[in-house]
């Protein structure tokens, strides 16, 4: 790993060099960028091998492993810590920057020795930060016997897919803000430039996609109070990067596209990896106190929050010193579909504001000494209405033409979707009232946009429409699909506390639930009392076993809930504690089409696939054919 | 004994109360009304569980959290508002046990921000169309 750093130093230092202009220096600044690459995930290999083996005489492994822990644990619990979780940071950034050197083609070669050296200039810092404030491969002497155990809540499937997803998007970033400071060295931005960074942005915002939605559903079945989401600042952590990814990669729509909004573009970019850093920094420096936050060292925090303020605070500098010799680009009305992707990057940015302030105001606060608590009901008020607004933008974006367009021909074209939400919005106010004033018109704005999202695609030759527009619809229609579940899950979930004794039944929804008894459960590094419920509907039955689970090591208890997934909804059940008198607590909801808000996220993240598909397969078209032919 | 009455009768509505609302079994246990649960259960959702970290005390399995749902379902049952219920838990705890941080002059800004963005963007977004025309 050393080694590695010392090739980060290298390639920074070489693409300064190159970029004075000398040729030869300039020729290995790929092949440096790609063998980084390779020493990093060398490291991240090194470290899942000795989890895997329980080497305890690895500090690490010894603190945060067990060898009593099923193998797929094992390897995930190499990041399910903060040493291991900030290798794993750097090794996707190397990887990151290898892939650029190496698919790269369509940048000036200027250009893309800055942004070689920009992401260089990020893996050194961070490279620096493992080496001297949490060295992963630290040696214990003696070596105990045997390791403390991972968090309980860690020991699941979801550790194995939630943070490497989210780190990717998180990296992703990265390489977009690297796109940005070398494009601001070169002073180069322009349609080009976009085009060279629009895959990068796609691929982590689909990252980003899915690390949210599958650290959502985790949650949702892991903490066992059936909420999928409660703006708890870890989340937030999460959401704004992807705010800002949205917002970004629609911009850089319009600068490929169009050649517009360019230096918007560019401070996008720098603000989306600025959300990233933030991310990281609130989450691992022990801020703030959450299954995310394994490092409770003030010193850590310390320095990720100064690689923060050095990297975005000298892109800031640079955007300031530079942003006059980016010119204005093209121009365009305001009703246009530029127009509608400014109104699409204002109403983001504005969610982004708001969720930013609303994480950071405690903070704040208590340094002035003041105690406060910022939680959904205020995310819920001030974001909620603002993101309704957004939905109708993004109802309407898709049907305006480039350029300028006339506003009643817009509202002609609109006729359907308003209609549809027109319908809903009655029928609900007929037949499901009295619903919150959110979820009411959540559900009636999901579906206008469920019509909104497919109608680019009218009277259009299927088999002939890009693979991108594709792309854009199923994206809108997830955005509408999940709408529509937490819209759902807000108005009509039914919850039932009740204590049973083995025997009884209640019912809950469309389910009868009967109690058939309790019974204790061993496995390899826990053990727990687990209720068999007996779920009826409609005469089909079936069972389920959620259990009240005790971990050995560390000793911890925890709640596994038991669903029941069918397709117009969850049964989400939880055993709580006995009351002594034979009676054990149970904890059940009904929760109508929730599934419906994770499948929308899946959707979003298949049409940003359709759209990354779709752009990077007619570049290899157009590439010129082999002179054999 | 004449002196004892009185004073048993006016402490016997009390006893029956305690009796019938035990307060650990509303930790746990609905209200029969269905409106007065609705509105103990939004009110619970937006109160945070002061001895565990990011959870209402809805979510929350601590003792403390279950001691003080009992007493806001105790309180709803009994006819109070839970506006008024939500006042004396600030006026007890401080604003740290709302989620829905009350209007103060230490949350203006707060409550101000989505206001303020909005402004700031359409007035960012006009100038340069207007300059684009």
């Amino acid at each position: 790993m050393w080694l590695a750093a010392a090739l980060a130093a290298l390639q920074l230092l070489m693409a300064a060099l190159g970029l004075k202009g000398n040729g030869e220096v300039m020729a290995a600044v790929r092949p440096v960028a790609v063998v980084q690459g390779v020493l990093a995930i060398v490291a991240m290999g090194v470290l899942i091998a000795v989890f895997w083996r329980s080497d305890m005489s690895v500090a690490l492994v010894a603190a945060n492993s067990h060898s009593a822990k099923p193998w797929l644990y094992k390897v995930a619990g190499a990041w399910g810590n903060h040493e291991g979780s900030m290798l794993l940071w750097v090794t996707i950034l190397g990887l990151a920057g290898g892939a650029v050197a190496l698919l790269e083609r369509r940048l000036p070669e200027r250009t893309l020795i800055a942004t070689l050296g920009a992401q260089a200039a990020i893996a050194l810092g961070f490279y620096a930060f493992l080496l001297f404030a949490s060295n992963p491969f630290a040696r214990l002497e003696p070596a105990p016997a045997d390791g403390m155990g991972l968090n309980p809540l860690l020991q699941d499937p979801g550790l194995a897919f939630h943070p490497p997803t989210l780190y990717a998007g998180y990296v992703g970033l990265s390489v977009a803000f690297s796109f940005a400071v070398g494009a601001l060295v070169t002073r180069d931005v322009g349609r080009e430039f976009a085009r060279a960074m629009r895959p990068w942005v796609l691929g982590a915002w689909i990252f980003l996609t899915l690390g949210i939605t599958a650290g959502s559903y985790w949650a949702y079945y892991e903490l066992g109070w059936g909420g999928w989401w409660f703006w708890d600042p870890v989340e937030n952590a999460s959401l704004m990067p992807w705010l800002a990814a949205t917002a970004l990669l629609h911009s850089v729509t319009v600068l490929a596209t169009r050649d517009g909004l360019r230096a918007w573009t560019v401070m996008l970019a720098v603000v989306a990896f600025s959300m990233s850093m933030l991310g990281t920094f609130l989450v691992r420096s022990g801020i703030l106190t959450s299954v995310h936050a394994f490092a409770v060292d003030p010193r850590r925090g310390a320095f990720i929050l100064a690689l923060l303020v050095i990297y975005i605070g000298g892109a800031l500098v640079l955007f300031a010193a530079r942003v006059g010799t980016v010119r204005q680009g093209t121009m365009f009305d305001p009703v246009s579909r530029e127009g509608g992707l400014v109104a699409n990057n204002l109403l983001l940015s504005v969610i982004l504001g708001i969720v930013l302030i609303g994480t950071l105001y405690p903070i704040v606060a208590a340094g002035f000494g003041v105690q406060l608590s910022v939680g959904p009901p205020f995310f819920n008020k001030a974001a909620g209405p603002i993101a309704l607004l957004l939905v109708a933008i993004m109802a309407v974006g898709p049907l305006l033409r480039w350029r300028r367009d006339e506003a009643q021909a817009v509202i002609a074209r609109a006729t359907w979707p308003i209609a549809a939400t027109a319908f809903a919005f009655a029928g609900l106010i007929v037949f499901a009232m009295p619903i919150g004033v959110l979820p009411l018109l959540g559900l009636s704005a999901a579906t206008g946009l469920a019509v909104a999202s497919v109608a680019p695609l009218w009277k259009r030759d299927l088999r002939r429409t890009p693979l991108f527009t594709w792309g854009m619809v199923i994206a809108h229609l997830g955005i509408a699909v999940s709408l529509a579940g937490m819209a759902c899950d807000a108005a009509f979930t039914a919850e039932r506390l009740i204590a049973l004794r083995p025997g009884d039944a209640t019912r809950i929804g469309p389910y009868r639930v009967t109690l058939d008894g309790i019974s204790p459960v061993v496995a390899d590094n826990w053990s727990a009392l687990q209720a068999q419920l007996t779920v009826t509907r409609d005469g089909g039955s079936r069972r389920l076993y959620p259990q009240s689970r005790t971990f050995t090591d560390p000793p911890t208890t925890t709640s596994e809930s038991a669903i029941a997934t069918v397709l117009d909804g969850q049964l989400y059940t939880v055993l709580g504690v006995a009351d002594g008198r034979g009676r054990w607590q149970l904890r059940l909801w009904w929760k109508p089409f929730v599934t419906l808000i994770w499948f929308g996220g899946v959707l979003v993240a298949l049409g940003g696939a359709l759209s990354l598909l779709g752009r990077v397969r007619p570049r290899r078209r157009s590439r010129p054919e082999p002179a054999w032919l | 004994m004449r002196i004892l009455l009185p004073i048993v009768l006016a402490l016997s509505p009390a006893i029956a109360l305690a009796q019938s609302t035990a307060p650990a079994a509303l930790a746990d246990t609905q209200l029969a009304d269905p409106t007065q649960e609705a509105a103990a259960k939004a009110l619970m959702e937006t109160l945070r569980c002061v001895v565990c970290q990011g959870q209402s005390i809805a979510d929350s399995d601590a003792t403390m959290a279950g001691d003080m749902r009992a007493l806001v379902r105790q309180r709803i049952q009994a006819g109070e508002s839970p506006i008024a219920i939500r006042d004396w838990l600030i006026g007890r705890y401080g604003d740290y046990i709302s989620y829905d941080p009350p209007l103060s002059a230490a949350t203006s800004l707060l409550w101000a921000t989505p206001v303020l963005l909005l402004g700031l963007g359409v007035w960012i977004a006009r100038a340069s169309f207007r300059r684009r025309r």
